[in-house]
């Protein structure tokens, strides 16, 4: 085990094994992988890629929230609205103005900036559990905004991607493959964007505000900027996947706005685990695939057979995924990547210093 | 002039509903630091409760609207009280996992709201007298607005005289105002927190027994689009401030009605408007105490 961890240790395998993983992810759509159970057919038929596509989409998001409450302490309850700004904004985009679809990927991004920098310098102005309440006004108002314009956004039943624009290659059920590489492209790059801010100047400066505010500014350091820039990426980041989520599913509809979408990445991140980076992904390819599973089941006969105390919360996938969020919430603080760490000291050592120390203090 | 006394009265019962809702928020919150996310829960399941009870008494009588108003009383605060017990007290001082895990109640229990009574609307009745009008200066006026602002008014003041005259009231506004002081002098501040939040489920089930005959119908989401607002009144008023959360909710609510009339159903966007420019001018609220 030792042996291992010194290994672990050593950036050239950390960044082999990311690699390989990828590499090896790139590689699905060209396997015949059967994964009964958690899949619903074959790795190389459309019906999987896409949920696997969905799975990416929704790491992301985790990761681009991750930047708000991991790094920087955030509790964000209006990430949802920047998604939708992603995606509502790119089939708006491509809807009125009639561009190809890169120039209407950067108006998407120039103005999800905007919107992010405006909202976030208002929001930023109270912290904590305020700052929790007012984003989620914000959110809210944009989901009045997105529901009482059906002109514009197609209202409740939502908007349309105009496949005219976008190239024949993202189109249609075959080429799911193609939007599958994309979003493991785009996840690739998040990470790396995501990993970049953590170390830098700023990011360092953000984790430090996270842990003591008051002490970052008797150093003389910006909290305030430093919050907003994290805020302003994060948020950004969360557009992209918007606009992934809306190729991949050829429309977006008002959920993806709703506050319940926004509680959703909060589950995903709580369940990965809290301020790790795999975590996020991991959580993202977790929840999704549990998703998918939990609705087969409600809709399964061995459930309707059942007597109703156990066939109403069975049916009721959210009902279940709530009580496991407050379950790993209370019993396990650190998310699936915390327990395979705690798994993986425990059999070389009590612990490391540093945790008991973090444990008594 | 009818217009406005109308939009005035249904503001006022509206905002009554706020109240009935943020106040448990700002109590809890003053108290304990802790956003429960799961107080719109209490609220529908109050609700649901008070419907079923009705229905069991004959939907149209004044005695059955009591029971059901008491019934949801009685479920709110027991619910809050439990969560309190079994979920918030674990997590003693730590505030994000307090928020998280009341994030998963609100999600688990609207998910078995569903399943039980369905996603679509239960249409209710009332008492004959509540579906009908009164005419003031010309303005008629749907009855239940009265019953709103009344019942809003008796738990504002029976709130008020609880922390007033007796002594937990006493230990939960010393707690509010400092709560390490009040457990340096050995009292257990603990037991203060399930009683806020047994008040503050009471308010919300009464809410919920109320929001249902506002509205006229049932339905899980009931308490969430509620909840909404009642943060952003806690905001507006204050956190952790009883004036500020009614004056608020009064403000809030009637601005929406009249925004909702005469700019072409923006209330609800004028409202989060409003949020801003407050968090802009006044960052602590009207009423909350400076940070």
């Amino acid at each position: 085990m030792n042996t291992v961890r010194r290994l672990w240790a050593k950036p050239a395998v950390r960044w082999g094994l990311a690699g390989a993983l990828v590499a090896f992810a790139a590689a699905l759509p060209l396997l015949n992988i059967v994964v009964p159970g958690v899949l619903p057919g074959p790795t190389y038929t459309p019906g999987a890629l896409q949920i696997l596509a969905l799975a990416l989409i929704f790491s992301a998001l985790a990761l681009s929230y991750h930047v708000l409450f991991g790094v920087s302490g955030m509790l964000s309850f209006g990430h949802a609205l920047y998604f939708a700004v992603g995606a509502y904004g790119l089939g708006i985009v491509l809807e009125r103005t009639g561009l190809d679809l890169l120039p209407a990927v950067g108006i998407t991004l120039a103005g999800a900036i905007l919107i992010a920098g405006v909202l976030g310098a208002i929001s930023l102005r109270v912290s904590g559990i305020s700052f929790a309440m007012v984003t989620l006004a914000f959110a809210q108002a944009g989901s009045v905004l997105i529901r009482r314009n059906p002109g514009v956004t197609g209202g409740e039943e939502g908007l349309g991607l105009p496949t005219a624009q976008v190239p024949d290659w993202l189109v249609g059920v075959a080429d799911t493959r193609n939007l599958y590489w994309l979003a493991l492209a785009v996840i690739v790059v998040v990470f790396l964007v995501v990993r970049w801010f953590e170390r830098s100047r700023a990011g360092h400066v953000a984790a430090a505000v996270r842990e003591n505010e008051l002490r970052v500014r008797v150093l003389g350091l910006p909290p305030l900027r430093v919050k907003l820039l994290a805020f302003v990426v994060g948020s950004t980041l969360a557009a992209v996947s918007g606009m992934l989520f809306l190729l991949l599913q050829s429309g977006v509809t008002p959920r993806a706005i709703s506050a319940d979408f926004t509680l959703t990445i909060l589950v995903i991140v709580v369940l990965g685990g809290v301020g790790s980076r795999w975590g996020a992904v991991i959580g993202g390819i977790v929840y999704t695939i549990l998703d998918q599973r939990l609705t087969a089941l409600a809709g399964s006969e061995w459930v309707d057979a059942l007597p109703a105390v156990l066939r109403i919360p069975l049916s009721e996938p959210l009902f279940i995924l709530g009580t496991l969020f407050i379950l790993v919430v209370l019993f396990l603080p650190g998310g699936i990547v915390g327990l395979a760490g705690r798994v993986g000291r425990r059999r070389t050592t009590t612990g490391d210093a540093r945790d008991r120390l973090e444990e008594t203090t | 002039m009818s217009t406005v006394v109308l939009l005035l009265v249904t503001g006022l019962g509206l905002g009554a509903l706020y109240f009935l809702v943020a106040s448990g928020l700002s109590l809890i919150y003053g108290l304990m630091g802790v956003l429960n996310f799961a107080h719109g829960s209490f609220l529908t399941f109050a609700a649901f409760l008070g419907w079923e009870t009705a229905r069991a008494l004959g939907a149209d009588t004044w005695g059955a609207l009591g029971v059901a108003l008491l019934v949801g009383a009685a479920a709110g605060a027991i619910v809050a009280a439990g969560t309190e017990l079994l979920l918030i007290r674990r997590l003693y001082e730590r505030h994000i996992e307090q928020v998280l895990v009341t994030v998963g109640l609100a999600l688990a229990s609207v998910a078995l709201f569903d399943g039980i009574w369905g996603t679509d609307p239960q249409f209710i009745r009332g008492p004959a007298w509540l579906a009908e009008t009164t005419e003031i200066l010309g303005a008629r006026i749907p009855n239940n607005r009265f019953l709103l602002i009344a019942v809003a008014v008796v738990v504002l003041l029976l709130i008020v005289l609880f922390l007033r005259f007796t002594r937990y009231g006493l230990i939960i506004r010393a707690g509010v105002e400092n709560r390490s002081m009040v457990t340096a002098l050995g009292i257990d501040v603990r037991r203060a927190f399930t009683v806020v939040f047994a008040i503050g489920g009471a308010a919300a089930g009464i809410g919920g027994v109320l929001a249902s005959h506002y509205f006229g119908y049932v339905s899980p989401q009931l308490g969430g689009s509620l909840l909404i607002f009642a943060f952003i009144v806690t905001v507006i008023g204050g956190l952790g401030s009883l004036p500020g959360a009614a004056v608020a909710s009064v403000v809030v609510a009637v601005l929406q009605q009249f925004a909702n009339f005469y700019l072409g159903g923006t209330g609800d966007l004028v409202v989060v408007l409003l949020l801003a420019v407050v968090l802009l001018v006044r960052p602590r609220g009207l009423f909350g105490r400076a940070a």
